[in-house]
């Protein structure tokens, strides 16, 4: 059974069960100064991996930028 | 002269903070933000771009510049408190500006948000410098809630209007325990002065600096309107006569 994820605004399929540090990991190499919400609940870095995401799961990965 | 500016028990040497938003490029900004000397830098959190190139966290990092995310953007309490939260996640900083704005035309802080997001963040652990209207009842209600800091602004963000209401500023000064930093609405380097002279502990800006025709160059004025303002508060201005008083002796 696929899933779908929404991660940072884009859908995502998946055929097998993802964490969040697979999610992550989709987006970028080299988490670190990176940051994660489920459903608008932050995550620690240190519970990504042991997070799985259902279907359905909006998800955002977030970092600093040029701001303010 | 030995004058730091403190703000929650850190000692800065520099009265500059700088934000980096409107930077051309990582190269312009990493020498405008060595010219100004700043010791404290604003950053905003946005979702990870996989084509980004360079890191703005890593460059302050490299300059020893402390890191302060803000929560630009954000129109709630509850959405800024999310923002800070995934900023200290990602930073490993519980210092945080806390933008909470209106709407997009004015970018004025909304006061109710604000004070509510102040609220929940210093209850949080967060070390909150809230940026606020220039309005002093709102800075005592702020302070009240336990921010390190307030953040008045001079006029609206990136307006370079300078500030518009000085007799508000002085107003917030007097009566303020912590910091008062004047934040945006600095268009050029006697607005930066004049914030200094009126009191304040520090400034904060960007937009007169990243956007200015040569950024590095105005970094260093600014650096040294801070200063000289800092400096003529410090000594005290003579008041404002009606009529003169000579400088010389009398002719006998």
């Amino acid at each position: 059974m696929t899933m779908t994820v929404i991660l940072n605004g884009q859908e995502r399929r998946s055929a097998d069960p993802l964490s969040l540090a697979d999610a992550v990991a989709l987006l970028t190499a080299a988490p670190s100064g990176v940051a994660a919400a489920v459903n608008g609940e932050v995550v620690r870095r240190a519970a990504w991996p042991l997070t799985q995401l259902a279907d359905g799961d909006e998800i955002e990965v977030v970092t600093a930028v040029q701001g303010g | 002269m030995d004058d730091p500016f403190v703000i929650a028990g850190e000692s800065f040497n520099s009265r500059l903070i700088m934000g980096t938003g409107g930077s051309p490029s990582m190269e312009v900004l990493d020498r405008a933000l060595l010219a100004s000397g700043t010791e404290l830098t604003t950053v905003a959190m946005r979702r990870v771009d996989p084509a980004a190139t360079g890191s703005v966290p890593e460059l302050l990092a490299a300059r020893g510049i402390r890191v302060l995310p803000n929560t630009a953007g954000c129109y709630t309490a509850a959405e800024a408190v999310r923002v800070a939260t995934l900023a200290r996640e990602a930073l490993g900083t519980n210092w945080v500006k806390l933008e909470v704005i209106a709407d997009e035309r004015t970018l004025l802080p909304d006061p109710l948000e604000l004070l509510t997001a102040a609220e929940q963040l210093v209850a949080d652990g967060f070390v909150v410098l809230p940026y606020t209207n220039d309005d002093p009842v709102l800075a005592r209600r702020l302070e009240q809630a336990g921010c390190a800091a307030v953040m008045p602004l001079g006029s609206p963000i990136g307006s370079g209007l300078g500030i518009r209401n000085q007799h508000n500023i002085e107003l917030i000064v007097e009566s303020a325990g912590v910091p008062v930093v004047l934040d945006a609405g600095i268009g050029t380097a006697s607005d930066a002065a004049i914030a200094m002279e009126l009191g304040c502990a520090a400034v904060l800006l960007a937009t007169s600096v990243t956007r200015a025709r040569d950024p590095e160059l105005m970094a260093a004025a600014m650096r040294q309107g801070v200063s000289a303002g800092r400096l003529a508060f410090l000594a005290g201005r003579v008041p404002r006569r009606r009529y003169a008083l000579a400088s010389s002796p009398p002719v006998t």
